[in-house]
């Protein structure tokens, strides 16, 4: 069942289209983030969803009803904010009430749902403190709480994990797919960070310039790119890409400077790809010394510079010319001028029309 | 150097290590007696006396009876201490056909100000509100012009209010008074209270909303909480202003309920016989009690709301 649906949204403010057209249906239960740099339109689109935006043109529905014009309070969504935005002179309690007595909620029904969503949350010992005296942890916890307790059927996150440094990051990611797990709502989670996207979201919107450029799994975005932009955004290190030609109709071959790569294994989604093309392989894909004998494309490079991140280690090297990323193991020695011999399966390449720039 | 213990790394050898016993180490020494120390206190001693020094005069006259004041030497301290120069300007001098000194003034003013105060810091701290939280259709023609009511000179509009207020039919009464400040007032206390809510994050103005609550709701119990600090300022500001005002007490008042500082006037300037130099002292201290009063239990406060109002806007 549809939980949340967009039909051609527009926002425009003046002249300026923020959001051009958008449509976008979210399941109940998924888990859908919106992905993109700062100034794409991405947490526009969430405050339109929530109310807080009046849209230009357009219809939003959320749990079958159409909401375009009702209040944001009138929505059934629950909203948590990059700063939490808890009001600080009430206590946690106070915070998580203000929602039920603006509702006018009799008071055992008020207490009775603080308990259980304290409970969910384990913020119980700090029901009687100000927000002031929480860490940031704590604080959105609460701020989680305060959709909790409306029991609403979407809950909008605003980059909640921005403030935060990058241990605790990681470790309340982990805490929102567990509420996530626990609580079944639906989620539109809105972030800057790919890693966020990829590790929570059922579903990812990219998002450019007020236009979705690809709305899929995490899986399919990070293999299948539709476009040299999802391509380029997705994945750090980047994607190596490489500008050249398809030469040859049956079995053809990508060639640049005086490298030829065969692309027999090449899933094309085009029957009859155009000539002037971008070869995009990511790091990750590459192998190297002895293991790149079985690949299909074996070739030799220089190595330039060499960057251990611990776990592993990134290669900068240059393949004919062009500069070329690949990851290697963390123990691996490598010294810059060397010589060693990559290869990669390009089945697990994109290749994208240089003018489209569209995968192919 | 067996006897020193490195900290620095657990398990590590320790560092060879040893301090030069010559030369500078630890806190830098500071000197009472510098040259700058020496320009900085002088400086401020210096300005410190030149503005009390007329404070100092005002009381040690107001305290003299009018035979010592005639010998002249302004800067004596009273042979004599006599209160009765403060009792005669609070209990019994005259301005006009009153003969009751300043107390009729000092209860007018504060009848002017009380109201004048509650009503104009209300209405500015609604104002503000609405102009940095609700962005509705024309806020920015609206502030533009209340703005530019500050910078026009109010003896422009003088002559119009009387009109405006005969017509109201409050012309020479204290509701009259009351309403001018509470104009006059919006201007400064609106930009005053629109960039202090304006620093409010925006964020818990949202959140506010999903939680269902609405233009009043929200300035109530969310923002009114969250912002003493400038309703304090606004107080300060006003308070001192119109209780100092006197053109306007002067112009849309009558005698019977002129503010404070336009009867100490008449006290002062009355032509007719002895100049009682030690009651118009007097006199003139009991009027300056209050901003007095203000500025002393809240110095601080006021610098920030100066701040805040001026240099922010």
């Amino acid at each position: 069942m549809t939980s949340v649906s967009i039909r051609d949204l527009t926002l425009k403010f003046g002249s300026l289209e923020v959001l051009k057209s958008l449509n976008i249906d979210i399941d109940e239960g998924e888990f859908l983030v919106l992905l993109g740099p700062s100034g794409c339109g991405k947490s526009t689109l969430l405050n339109c969803i929530a109310g807080l935006l009046d849209i230009s043109d357009g219809q939003i529905f959320i749990g079958g009803k159409n909401v375009t014009w009702s209040e944001p309070s009138e929505r059934g969504i629950g909203m948590v904010f990059q700063s939490y935005a808890l009001y600080p002179q009430m206590s946690v309690e106070g915070n998580l009430a203000f929602g039920l007595k603006n509702a006018r909620m009799p008071k055992d029904e008020i207490a009775k749902r603080i308990a259980r969503a304290a409970e969910v949350l384990q913020i119980e010992p700090l029901l009687q403190r100000k927000p002031a005296q929480l860490s940031g942890g704590q604080r959105q916890r609460v701020a989680i709480g305060r959709a909790l307790v409306r029991d609403v059927d979407v809950f909008l996150f605003d980059e909640p994990l921005s403030n935060l440094d990058a241990k605790l990051r990681a470790e309340l990611r982990v805490e929102i797919k567990r509420l996530h797990h626990r609580l079944k709502n639906t989620m539109i989670y809105v972030t800057h960070d790919q890693i966020e996207a990829l590790t929570l979201a059922d579903r990812i919107a990219i998002m450019r310039s007020g236009i979705i450029q690809q709305l899929d799994t995490p899986n399919e975005i990070y293999n299948r790119p539709v476009n040299l932009y999802v391509a380029g955004f997705m994945g750090s290190p980047g994607m190596n890409f490489i500008e050249g030609e398809i030469s040859g109709a049956g079995d053809s071959i990508f060639s640049f400077a005086s490298t030829q790569i065969p692309l027999a294994r090449y899933p094309f989604v085009q029957e009859d790809p155009p000539k002037k093309v971008i070869f995009g392989i990511r790091p990750e894909h590459v192998t190297c010394g002895t293991a790149a004998a079985d690949e299909p494309f074996i070739v030799d490079v220089e190595i330039e510079v060499v960057e251990p991140m611990g776990a592993d280690t990134l290669v900068w090297s240059v393949l004919d010319g062009k500069e070329f990323r690949f990851r290697v193991d963390g123990q691996s020695q490598l010294h810059p001028g060397q010589m060693i011999r990559i290869g990669f399966d390009p089945a697990k390449a994109s290749i994208f029309d240089a003018a489209t720039e569209l995968r192919l | 150097m067996a006897d020193v213990i490195s900290h620095d790394t657990a398990g590590a050898a320790p560092l060879n290590r040893t301090r030069l016993l010559e030369g500078p180490q630890g806190a830098k020494p500071k000197r009472a007696i510098s040259p700058r120390n020496i320009f900085i206190y002088g400086t401020l001693l210096l300005v410190s006396i030149y503005y009390l020094l007329p404070l100092y005069v005002m009381i040690v006259t107001s305290l003299k009876g009018m035979p010592e004041i005639r010998l002249g030497n302004i800067f004596a301290p009273p042979v004599e201490i006599t209160f009765e120069p403060w009792v005669k300007a609070w209990a019994t001098a005259c301005t006009g056909l009153n003969c009751d000194g300043l107390s009729r003034g000092f209860w007018n003013s504060v009848r002017i100000t009380i109201p004048s105060v509650i009503l104009s810091i209300a209405i500015a701290s609604v104002n503000g509100y609405a102009l940095a939280n609700w962005r509705f259709k024309g806020a920015d023609v609206f502030f533009t012009i209340l703005i530019f009511g500050a910078f026009i000179p109010y003896q422009v509009m003088l002559y119009p209010i009387v009109i405006l207020l005969r017509e109201l039919g409050i012309y020479g009464t204290l509701w009259g008074l009351i309403l001018v400040h509470t104009i006059f007032g919006m201007p400064i206390l609106t930009l005053l209270f629109r960039n202090y809510f304006t620093t409010v994050p925006e964020e818990l103005f949202k959140a506010a909303r999903v939680d269902g609550a609405g233009f009043w709701g929200i300035y109530f119990k969310i923002m009114l909480p969250m912002s003493l600090p400038i309703f304090v300022v606004a107080m300060i500001i006003q308070i001192t202003g119109i209780w100092n005002d006197f053109l306007f007490g002067v112009v849309y008042t009558k005698p019977d309920v002129y503010p404070m500082t336009v009867q100490l006037n008449n006290i002062v300037n009355s032509v007719q016989g002895v100049k009682e130099y030690n009651v118009n002292m007097a006199a003139t201290i009991i009027t300056g009690l209050v901003p007095l009063f203000i500025y002393f239990i809240s110095g601080k406060l006021f610098v920030r709301g100066i701040a805040a109002g001026a240099v922010k806007g």
